[in-house]
């Protein structure tokens, strides 16, 4: 089966079981067991490639130009890891299916656990970081909606946070780690990274590179200092520990450490950073799991420990701990995923997990018993379980470490560790399961249904073969994902099995064992020493802090973001000329190329009357229909340029919408007061005014400087002109870009067109439908009104001219692929010929004529020119491909059609149905009651009857 | 003349920011639209500037062509920027009714809600 589908199948599976809940829980677990099955099966096909030692590959380039494709890769150790993920996600499905009640929404968690999944196996079997950053994060993000699934208990809900908060910053460092790394490689493919071992860490920004992303696998495996996390996790439903905290996720960071292993270990910052985290955690997890009366918290700190483990042996760098590494992640995954599902099978049949209200279960719950004692036993490290040989490994390698030049350090501190490991898995035996039967459960415990205690059955079952049987069960595999780890070299001498003669490692076991017993002896001394100390409170910690750094964001953002517009323009501005100045100071400028064109007398006289209306603008803008007027020679000298400057599209573009701004602004200055007040004083105006001489020399100096010089760089225009006619089959090029060669563009831009029209009905709408309304209706005009408000001659004229307008914009329209013209010029002119109807006759005559509504208009103008892209489907071509062809009908010319026409329509509607909605949208404001006439004109030819006898027949 | 065009667009930005720094809407509106115009004619003279020389292929000889893509950029940017007045008109409009103040900085006396904290 295809890698992508494997890292797909858990995605789409996901959406099954969330709609399958109606037909019942059997349906939605089914499923979600049918999903994973399937992908586990997919996986396991791959088994006699991957023990070959093969890399199996799946390729997509998705954007090359960015590094960003979607690759993936199946080595020994994405093989292990998967394996674990579906495997052990296939048992916990299994078992939460009888752990769940009746109340909880289990299609939801079937969902989210596949989500996870999903996003597991992306992260172990991609072949591009970038990629592997996404399933990363996705990660943290489905593993918070699993964590707080339970969303009714505060816990679960702190604890969500807790993780994402702590894990989603660890992985924002990791994405920064991860940017530089591809920097120093130059690819972000993994399987080229990985062959670059010297280059990397050679590199000055190694161990940048390193902290960051050990920041990323630290935080997601949980090891000192951001332990803390896990354990608030664990309010959790128990599948979601047993799988999330145990054997996946926070493994993920372990995986990550292994996956890098061959380029960013072996150094002595590797070794101290990795290695003594990884020995504190473990000695400091071990600790405190023995004082917790939490089942599932002892269990979580004793994950912390062992998550530890693993990390120090990768830390240590040597090829053989590399390889206990990974034969402990296997058992480790095993012992804990089967503990953790005891734990929820004690507290779903006694009521609670609290120790100090357990014991003597051994006869009450004795499949449980046996299941959780072989576990916690190999938990312990005792022979002849797989978590005794692990064990062994590590205490083999600690022996031949040192730390600083001392040789005792490391094997002291771990033979503590262990210890306490000992003395933690006998207190999970005895607390719970020795000790005097009890009358005080709060349920009566019994053994649970096969289908609950199935799952860690078998999980116990592989704990006991692979102890017994290792070289034979595992041993290939780990032979293999080993081989991996350490880069395709050469494996060290080892061997997976039980008897090792009178080792040091073997005395070390000895003694672990027999100091864990002691401890446990003395476990009630112990407590109360524990309990006298004092200890930081990692919670609290994390609030403080969390709540420090809300503060401070609150603070930054309310000192920003004071809600002083004027302000941020300011900052706006003089941030944007600092950066120019910037960029011109430290820059160099070429020479000029180009020779100025000449100025003639009418350009001069144009520059005249735009500078002179433009300074006015500033010296009278208080007048504010003076400057309206003033605006408007500035429109008219800017479409003139150009004209003048060979874009006849432009020009008939800018005078047009200047004709319909015009009209806006008009109709919106009847609500607004005419005049500016001053208000801000002098020096004020006098820095505004220096900031914006500052600003204008800037743009026009660059712009001038661009003018003078010949492209730096070929432009792609050439090849606009050359392929216009040739394969857009318009000759006008600047309609053909915006309809074929950038459509795409077009099309989005007509959308955003379409939407700030909507904007503006909904915000009428609202004004309309509150108080304002009212306002509205009493408001009396600026001005005082003219007698006759819908004059004759206008009406008439403009009736006239409907035909001829309509016709103009028809012509405009379908010139345009060849001529200067086409959709956005003839929407404009015909929403002007629709206007000057509203002008002249009134809103209301105008709208009760209207056949359509503006909203349609734009719906189908966006909808065709979709339409037309879609076409292009068909004929297997790319979006929006245009195609033309010629028809020549006899009497006629030659006549081109093109689905360009069919695009350009779109792009009709759309700007007239925008312009007119927009528009239509301001004149209700000044609706008011008495406006409306029946006949606009005073003399009517529709009328056959002067008024006064029309009204005479009304009242007889 | 690329001289004129240039100061014009260095008028056109310095009166338009000017206009932008004042404390109404209106003002504003003004400011933005001669930013908006000042824009459009630095993108547009980015293909540098020729006279009598539209993109328009003339099929019976060579003649020199302008560049034709920043027209086509400028093009549409000329019709959004008018849908883009057109709703600061709309949001200065309904500010100003709702209001009847159009003064566009927050003053002091306006609450900013503090959001509130999930527990």
């Amino acid at each position: 089966m295809s890698l992508f589908l494997i890292a797909a199948l858990p995605f789409l599976g996901a959406v099954f079981p969330a709609l399958l809940i109606r037909a019942g829980r059997n349906a939605a677990a089914s499923a979600a067991g049918l999903t994973t099955f399937l992908a586990l099966m997919g996986l396991l096909i791959h088994i006699p490639s991957v023990m070959r030692g093969d890399v199996v590959t799946a390729r997509f380039d998705w954007i090359p130009g960015l590094g960003l494709n979607a690759n993936f890769m199946l080595d020994g150790l994405g093989f292990l890891f998967a394996l674990l993920i579906l495997a052990i996600g296939l048992l916990i499905i299994l078992y939460a299916r009888f752990y769940l009640s009746r109340e909880d929404p289990m299609g939801q968690f079937y969902t989210y656990l596949l989500l996870f999944q999903g996003a597991m196996v992306g992260i172990v079997l991609s072949d591009n970081i970038l990629l592997l950053l996404i399933f990363w994060e996705l990660t943290s993000l489905s593993s918070f909606l699993l964590i707080g699934y339970w969303k009714h208990l505060p816990e679960g809900r702190q604890g969500a946070r807790m993780a994402l908060a702590v894990t989603g910053s660890g992985g924002l460092a990791m994405i920064a780690g991860m940017l530089i790394l591809g920097n120093i490689v130059g690819s972000y493919d993994l399987s080229v990274i990985l062959r670059n071992k010297d280059l990397i860490q050679a590199s000055p920004y190694y161990l940048p590179a390193l902290i960051l992303i050990l920041l990323g696998c630290f935080t997601k495996s949980a090891q000192f200092p951001f332990h803390f996390w896990l354990p608030h996790a664990m309010a959790a439903p128990t599948p979601v520990s047993a799988y999330l905290h145990s054997a996946t996720m926070v493994k993920a960071g372990l995986f990550l450490m292994a996956r890098m292993w061959p380029v960013l270990a072996g150094t002595d910052a590797w070794f101290y950073i990795v290695a003594t985290t990884g020995l504190v955690t473990m000695l400091i997890g071990a600790v405190i799991a023995l004082f917790k009366d939490d089942l599932k918290a002892l269990l979580a700190f004793s994950t912390v420990s062992h998550l530890g483990l693993v990390t120090m042996l990768l830390g240590f760098g040597t090829k053989f701990a590399a390889v206990a590494a990974i034969f402990h992640i296997i058992n480790h995954a095993t012992f804990k995923a089967a503990l953790f599902m005891t734990a929820g099978i004690v507290d779903h049949e006694t009521g609670t997990r609290d120790i100090k209200r357990l014991g003597g279960l051994r006869h009450l719950m004795p499949v449980t018993f046996t299941i959780g004692t072989i576990a916690a036993l190999s938990m312990a490290g005792l022979p002849p379980l797989n978590g005794f040989l692990s064990k062994e490994m590590m205490l083999e390698e600690t022996v031949h470490t040192t730390w600083l030049q001392s040789h005792y350090l490391v094997p002291g501190l771990a033979l503590l560790a262990a210890l306490f490991s000992a003395a933690y898995s006998f207190r999970f035996i005895s607390h719970v399961f020795l000790g005097p039967q009890r009358d005080d459960y709060p349920h009566t415990p019994h053994d649970p249904p096969v289908g609950l205690w199935l799952a860690p059955a078998f999980l116990v079952v592989l704990v006991v073969l692979i102890g017994l049987y290792s070289a034979a069960i595992v041993g290939p595999l780990v032979a293999v994902v080993s081989s991996a780890v350490i880069g395709g070299e050469k494996l060290p001498y080892y061997s997976l099995k039980l008897w090792h003669g009178f080792t040091p490692a073997l005395y070390m076991s000895v003694v672990a064992t027999l100091g864990g017993l002691f401890l446990l002896s003395l476990h009630k001394h112990g407590e109360k020493l524990w309990n006298a100390l004092p200890r930081p409170e990692a919670k609290t910690i994390f609030e403080a802090i969390i709540h420090a750094l809300t503060q401070l964001s609150r603070w930054i953002t309310d000192e920003l973001h004071n809600g002083v517009i004027s302000r941020y323009a300011i900052i706006l501005v003089a941030f944007t000329v600092g950066l120019g100045y910037y960029a011109y100071a430290s820059g160099s400028i070429g020479v000029v190329t180009r020779v100025p064109l000449p100025a003639q007398i009418i350009p001069i006289i144009g520059w005249i009357c735009l500078v002179g209306a433009t300074v006015a603008i500033m010296w009278f803008h208080r007048n504010r229909l003076l400057s309206l007027v003033l605006i408007g020679v500035v429109g008219l000298i800017v479409s003139m340029a150009f004209n003048y400057l060979s874009a006849p599209d432009l020009a008939l573009t800018q005078i047009s919408v200047e004709v319909v701004t015009m009209i806006l602004l008009l109709l919106s200055l009847n609500f607004l007061p005419t005049e500016t007040p001053w208000d801000s004083t002098a020096p004020r105006r006098w820095r505004d005014a220096a900031i914006s001489v500052v600003a204008g020399i800037g743009a026009g100096g660059l712009i001038y400087a661009l003018m003078m010089r010949d492209f730096a760089f070929p432009t792609i225009s050439d090849f606009h002109l050359a392929n216009s006619y040739k394969g857009g089959g318009g000759t006008n090029v600047v309609n053909v870009i915006l309809v074929d060669f950038r459509g795409f563009d077009t099309f989005g831009e007509i959308i955003v067109l379409g939407i700030a029209a909507l904007i503006i009905f909904a915000l009428t709408e609202a004004v309309l439908s509150s108080n304002v309304r009212g306002y509205l209706l009493n408001r009396k005009p600026h001005w005082p009104q003219s007698g006759d408000s819908h004059p004759l001659m206008m009406v008439v004229a403009t009736r006239v001219m409907m035909p001829i307008a309509l016709m103009v914009g028809a012509y405009i329209f379908f010139r345009g692929h060849n001529q200067p013209g086409g959709g956005f010029i003839a929407g404009l002119i015909v929403a002007i010929a629709f206007l000057m109807q509203y002008m002249a006759s009134g809103y209301t005559w105008a709208i009760e004529r209207q056949r359509f509504y503006y909203h349609g208009t734009i719906g189908w103008g966006v909808l065709i020119a979709a339409a037309t892209g879609l076409g292009a489907w068909f004929n297997e071509r790319p979006f929006l491909t245009s195609d033309f062809g010629y028809i020549h009908w006899p009497p006629l010319e030659e006549f081109e059609w093109a689905t360009a026409l069919l695009f350009d329509t779109g792009v009709f509607l759309a700007v007239l149905g925008a312009v007119m909605l927009a528009l239509d949208s301001l004149s209700r404001f000044a609706w008011q009651p008495g406006m409306a006439q029946e006949f606009p004109m005073d003399i009517n030819p529709l009328r056959d009857t002067p008024p006064e006898e029309e009204q005479e027949k009304e009242q007889a | 003349m690329e001289a004129l065009v240039a100061s014009a667009v260095g008028v056109l930005t310095a009166a338009g920011i000017f206009l932008i720094l004042r404390r109404r809407t209106f003002p504003v509106i003004l400011g933005l639209s001669l930013i908006t115009y000042a824009v459009n004619v630095f993108l547009f003279a980015t293909g540098r500037l020729a006279l009598n020389a539209p993109a328009v292929l003339n099929k019976y000889e060579e003649v020199p062509y302008t560049d034709p893509l920043p027209q086509a950029l400028v093009l549409t940017a000329i019709v959004i920027s008018f849908g883009m007045t057109a709703v600061i008109v709309m949001i200065a409009l309904s500010a100003y009714l709702s209001a009847k103040d159009d003064h566009i900085d927050m003053s002091a006396s306006d609450s900013v809600d503090a959001p509130g904290e999930d527990a």
